[in-house]
C-alpha cells in the first residue's frame, strides 16, 4: 500500500488557491475547470487508493502517512499525518465523488452570479477541509478540518452577505458551531490528559486499558465530544442553525448540509467508537437524543411550505437516525446510513435547486404544482429519491434505515421504545417527502402567471448529476444486503475493522430471524401508509391539509412555528450575553482599556508641558544646570 | 621665600579675576585679564617654567587678548546695564554653584594630598633647560598633535575670516 | 611651611571656579569669551604645577597646546561675535533666546 494520501487534499486546496487569488479574472468556464478538475482528480486518486486498500487483506487494512511533526512541546507531539482504513477510504470517496456531481451542478446553477470566483474557490475550500477531517490521523488535525468547514460554512451560508438574512444565517450557523467546538475542546484537552496523546489509533488501542467501562471519565469524555457532535451534525439543542442554513445557494445545501459536512458529527463519534463504546451511559444518550431529533424535526417538516426548508428538517431528521444508529453500538449501519443519505439528500436538494431554477427562484410550495409533464428529468429523479428516502424496498435508503432500526432493538444498547420511535419516524418522513413531491409536481398548476411561461428544463450541465445520483439511490443499497436477505452486507464487512464492538457476552439473546423479518415489514407498512395519507391529502383531497390544520389548530401552529425554539433560546441565551456584552463594553472597553491607554497618553503629554519650561533658550540657563550636575556628580564622589 | 611670592602672586590673581567678571566696561574688563595673565606668567617663571612663563606672555597676553581688545573697540560695546537684568535668580544660584564647585575642589585636594604637601620646589636643573626638553619632546613624542595643531590654526584662520567676512549685497 | 602642589592647585580651583561664575553672571558675549580664557588659565596653573612636580615635561607640553588651541578658539569665537553683532546689534546673550520651547 503506497501512494502519497496528501495528492487527495492538494488538489482542492490548490483550486482554492488558484480560484481565491486569480479567479476574478479568469472566466467562468476557467473557474469551473479549475474547481471541478481539483475535485475530480481527487476522487479519482481516492478512488484509485481504495482500490489499492481493498487489495490488502482486510485485518492489514492500515495506512498512515505522515507529513511533517508539527506541533513538539514537552510531552505533547502530534504530527500532520493521515490515516486511511476503511472508514476514511469511504468517506473520501463520498466526499470527493459527491462534491464532484455538485461542483459540476454548480457551474450551471450558479452560472448568472457575480461572485463566480469566490463561490468556486469557497468550494473547494471546504472540500478540502473535509477531507482533512476524515484522513486525520491524529484528533488535532481532525480538529483542524473540523473548525475549516465551520468557517466554510460561514462563508457559503452567507455568500450573498448583502442580504441581511443570508449573513444573519451565516453568523448564527458559525457560533452555534463554536458553542459545539468548545465542547469539542473540551473532550479533546479531556482525551490529551489521560492518554498523552491525540493519535486515534494508540487512543483506540488504549481505551480499555486506561479507562473504566462506564467511569465517569470516559463517560464525561464522550459526552464533551458529543457536544460538538450535535453542533456540526445539527441534532437536538443545536440543530438551530440549519434551517437557516437555506438562505445560502442551494448547491451549497447540498454539498454542506446534506452530503458531508453534517456528517463530520456523525464520522467522528464512528471514528471514537473505542471511547464510546465505554461509556454506555453516553451511548444511551446519544441514541435518545437522535430517535428524538429525528422525530422532533419530522413534525416540524409536515407543516413547512418553503421546499427547501422540508429539506432542511428532512437532514436533521435523518441525521438524528444515524445518532441513533451510533448510540446503539450499530455505528456500521450509522456510516451506511450516512452514504445512501448522502446520495438521495444531495440529489433532493439539487432537485429542488433545478425546481427552483425552472420557476424563476420560487421556493414556495403553495406556488407550484402541475409540474411533472414540464420539468420530466427534475421529476423522475427527485421521485426516486423520495422512495429511497422513504424506505421503500428496493432502493438504497431502505437497506440503511432498515438495518438503523433493528439495531435500534436487537442491539444490546438497543430498546423497544427507540424503535417505535424510529418507525414513526419514517412513517412522517414517508408522508412529509411525499407531500413535497405532490405539492411540487402534482395537481393543478399554482404556479404565478408571470412565471409559468418560463418554466424550462434546466441545463444537462444540471441534469446530469441529478441523474448519476439518482442511480447511485438505487443501487447504493446494495453493498448492505442483509443476511435476513440472503445477502452479504458488504459494507457491514467491509467498515468492521474499523470499529469496536460489543463483547460476545454483551450479546445475550439471539433475536430470531422471524422478529426480524416481523419488525421489516411493519417499517414498510407503515412507510407506504405514510405514502398513502398523503396522496390522500394532497392529491385526492386537497382541502384536507386545511381543515386539519384548522381543526388541531394549537398543535398546527406549534408545528409550524417550529416549536418556537428558536424564539425561546433568543429570549433565554442571546438576550442576557447581548446585555453582558453591552456592560462589558460600557465598563470594561471603554473606561478601563481606552482609560489607560488615554491615561499614558496624557502622562507623556504632561511630562512634555512640564519639561518644555527648562527650554529657555537662554545660554546661562543651560551653564547653569550644567554646573548643576558636575557639582552633584562632584558630590557624589565626595560623599561615597 | 617662594611661599611669600607666591602668596602674593596669587593674591593678585585672583584679584584681576575678580575685576575681569565684575567690571561694567568690557575694555576695563579686558585689560584686567591681561593683567591676570601677566600675574599667571609671573608663577610660571616662580617655578621654573620659564618656556611657558614667555609663551604665555607673548601669545596669550600679547596676541589673544589684543584680540579681544580690537573686537570690543570694533563692536563698540556699551557698559552692561544692571538694572534691566531680570534673572537675579541665575546669578545667585550661579554664584551658589561655583563656589559649591569650589569647595568640592578643595575637597579632593585634601584628600589627595592627605600625605601632606611634599616641599614642591626644586631649581630646575641647570642641565636641563626647559626650553630645549620641550621642543624635544615637541617633536619626538608629541609630533602628530603638533602638526595637527598647525592644521587647527590655519582652519581657525580661514574661518575667522569667512566668517566675518561682510558679504557683498549688490 | 614651604611651597606645595595644594597650593597650586586650590588657586587654581579659585580661578575655574571665578571663570564658571564669570560665565554665569555676565551677559555681554565677548565677556563671557574671556571668562572661559580664565578657565583655561586656571588649568594651565594646575598643568604647570603637577608638571614640576612629576618632573615630567608633559604637563608643560600640554600647555603649550592648550595655549594654542586657545589662540585659535578665541580667534573664531569673536569671528562668530562679530557676525552676530552685524546681524542683530547687540551681543547680549539673553537675546538670543529663539531656541526656546
Amino acid at each position: 500500500m503506497h501512494g502519497p494520501l496528501w495528492l487527495i487534499l492538494a488538489f482542492p486546496l490548490l483550486g482554492f488557491l488558484i480560484n481565491g487569488i486569480f479567479g476574478n479574472k479568469f472566466n467562468r468556464v476557467t473557474v469551473s475547470l479549475v474547481a471541478c478538475g481539483a475535485v475530480g482528480i481527487s476522487f479519482v486518486w481516492s478512488a484509485v487508493l481504495f482500490f489499492r486498500l481493498i487489495a490488502l487483506p482486510p485485518e492489514s487494512r492500515i495506512y498512515v502517512e505522515k507529513l511533517f511533526d508539527w506541533i513538539s512541546a514537552g510531552k505533547f507531539n502530534a504530527a500532520f499525518s493521515f490515516y486511511l482504513d476503511p472508514l476514511s477510504a469511504l468517506m473520501i470517496l463520498m466526499v470527493s465523488g459527491v462534491g464532484f456531481l455538485i461542483h459540476i451542478y454548480s457551474h450551471g446553477y450558479m452560472g448568472h452570479d457575480e461572485s463566480y470566483a469566490r463561490y468556486f474557490s469557497f468550494l473547494n475550500l471546504f472540500t478540502f477541509s473535509m477531507l482533512l477531517l476524515v484522513l486525520g490521523a491524529n484528533l488535532l488535525v481532525l480538529f483542524v478540518g473540523w473548525e475549516g468547514v465551520g468557517l466554510c460554512s460561514y462563508l457559503l451560508i452567507g455568500f450573498w452577505f448583502t442580504k441581511k438574512s443570508a449573513s444573519n444565517a451565516g453568523k448564527k450557523a458559525f457560533i452555534v458551531n463554536r458553542i459545539g467546538d468548545y465542547g469539542f475542546l473540551l473532550g479533546l484537552f479531556l482525551i490529551f490528559v489521560t492518554f498523552g496523546t491525540l493519535n486515534i489509533a494508540q487512543i483506540t488501542e488504549q481505551a480499555p486499558r486506561l479507562l473504566a467501562s462506564g467511569g465517569i471519565l470516559v463517560t464525561i469524555m464522550t459526552l464533551l465530544l458529543f457536544v460538538g457532535a450535535t453542533g456540526k451534525s445539527a441534532q437536538i439543542p443545536l440543530y438551530i442553525w440549519l434551517p437557516d442554513a437555506m438562505e445560502g445557494p442551494t448547491p451549497v445545501s447540498a454539498l454542506i448540509h446534506a452530503a458531508t459536512m453534517v456528517t463530520a458529527g456523525v464520522y467522528m463519534m464512528a471514528r471514537m467508537s473505542a471511547l464510546y463504546m465505554l461509556a454506555p451511559l453516553t451511548m444511551g444518550i446519544v441514541a435518545a437524543i437522535g430517535a428524538l431529533t429525528a422525530i422532533f424535526a419530522a413534525t416540524i417538516a409536515l407543516t413547512q411550505f418553503d421546499i427547501k426548508r422540508v429539506l432542511a428538517y428532512s437532514t436533521i431528521s435523518q441525521l438524528g437516525y444515524m445518532f441513533l444508529a451510533c448510540g446503539v453500538g450499530a455505528f456500521g449501519a450509522g456510516i451506511f446510513h450516512l452514504m445512501t443519505h448522502a446520495f438521495f439528500k444531495a440529489l433532493l436538494f439539487m432537485g429542488a435547486g433545478s425546481v427552483m431554477h425552472a420557476l424563476s427562484n420560487e421556493q414556495d410550495m403553495r406556488y407550484m404544482g402541475g409540474l411533472k409533464k414540464k420539468i420530466p428529468i427534475t421529476f423522475w429523479t427527485m421521485l426516486i429519491a423520495t422512495l429511497a428516502i422513504s424506505g421503500v424496498p428496493g432502493f438504497s435508503g431502505f437497506f440503511s434505515k432498515d438495518e438503523i432500526l433493528w439495531e435500534s432493538f436487537a442491539s444490546p444498547q438497543g430498546n423497544i421504545l427507540l424503535w417505535i420511535i424510529g418507525v414513526i419516524t419514517a412513517g412522517l418522513t414517508a408522508l412529509y417527502m411525499f407531500r413535497l413531491i405532490f405539492m411540487t409536481f402534482y395537481g393543478e398548476s399554482r404556479v404565478k402567471s408571470h412565471i409559468e411561461k418560463h418554466i424550462h428544463e434546466s441545463p444537462s450541465v444540471m441534469t446530469i448529476p441529478l441523474i448519476a445520483l439518482a442511480v447511485l439511490s438505487v443501487i447504493g443499497g446494495y453493498v448492505g444486503i442483509p443476511h435476513l436477505l440472503d445477502g452479504s452486507d458488504r459494507i457491514g464487512r467491509f467498515l468492521e475493522p474499523s470499529f469496536a464492538h460489543f463483547s460476545e457476552s454483551a450479546i445475550e439473546g439471539h433475536h430470531s430471524a422471524g422478529t426480524e423479518w416481523l419488525f421489516m415489514i411493519i417499517s414498510v407498512i407503515i412507510a407506504l401508509t405514510g405514502i398513502y395519507i398523503a396522496y390522500k391529502m394532497y392529491i385526492a383531497k386537497p382541502e384536507l391539509p386545511v381543515a386539519f390544520a384548522k381543526k388541531f389548530k394549537g398543535v398546527y401552529t406549534v408545528l409550524y412555528n417550529k416549536y418556537y425554539v428558536d424564539e425561546f433560546y433568543g429570549y433565554t441565551v442571546v438576550k442576557p450575553f447581548i446585555k453582558l456584552s453591552r456592560i462589558m463594553y460600557n465598563i470594561f472597553d471603554r473606561v478601563i482599556i481606552d482609560g489607560s491607554v488615554n491615561l499614558i497618553a496624557y502622562i507623556t503629554e504632561w511630562t512634555g508641558e512640564v519639561l518644555k519650561w527648562f527650554q529657555t533658550g537662554y545660554v546661562r540657563h543651560y551653564i547653569v544646570t550644567f554646573m548643576f550636575g558636575v557639582v552633584i556628580i562632584l558630590g557624589y564622589f565626595i560623599f561615597r | 621665600m617662594q611661599l611669600a611670592i607666591f602668596i602674593i602672586f596669587a593674591i593678585l590673581c585672583i584679584f584681576g579675576s575678580i575685576l575681569v567678571i565684575t567690571l561694567r566696561s568690557a575694555v576695563s574688563s579686558a585689560i584686567a585679564l591681561v593683567f591676570v595673565m601677566c600675574v599667571i606668567a609671573g608663577l610660571f617663571a616662580l617655578v621654573g617654567a620659564l618656556f611657558v612663563a614667555a609663551l604665555q606672555v607673548i601669545v596669550y597676553a600679547g596676541a589673544v587678548m589684543v584680540l579681544f581688545l580690537f573686537i570690543i573697540m570694533l563692536l563698540n560695546l556699551k557698559e552692561e546695564l544692571i538694572s534691566e537684568d531680570d534673572k537675579k535668580f541665575t546669578r545667585f544660584l550661579g554664584i551658589v554653584l561655583g563656589t559649591a564647585f569650589l569647595f568640592e575642589l578643595a575637597f579632593f585636594v585634601r584628600t589627595a594630598l592627605m600625605r601632606g604637601s611634599e616641599a614642591l620646589y626644586e631649581p630646575v636643573p641647570k642641565t636641563l633647560s626647559s626650553i630645549a626638553v620641550i621642543s624635544s619632546e615637541l617633536f619626538t613624542k608629541f609630533l602628530f598633535p603638533f602638526e595637527l595643531t598647525s592644521v587647527l590654526l590655519l582652519i581657525a584662520i580661514v574661518g575667522a575670516i569667512l566668517l566675518a567676512k561682510k558679504k557683498n549685497e549688490k | 611651611m614651604s611651597l606645595g602642589l595644594a597650593h597650586f592647585l586650590v588657586l587654581s580651583g579659585v580661578i575655574f571656579a571665578i571663570g564658571v561664575i564669570g560665565v554665569i553672571i555676565r551677559r555681554n558675549a565677548i565677556i563671557i569669551l574671556m571668562s572661559i580664557e580664565l578657565m583655561l588659565n586656571a588649568v594651565n596653573i594646575a598643568l604647570v604645577a603637577f608638571s614640576v612636580y612629576m618632573r615630567n615635561m608633559d604637563g608643560q607640553v600640554f600647555v603649550f597646546f592648550i595655549i594654542t588651541v586657545a589662540a585659535a578658539e578665541a580667534a573664531v569665537g569673536l569671528a562668530l561675535a562679530v557676525v552676530i553683532s552685524r546681524n542683530r546689534k547687540s551681543v547680549d546673550v539673553d537675546d538670543f533666546n529663539l531656541m526656546k520651547w
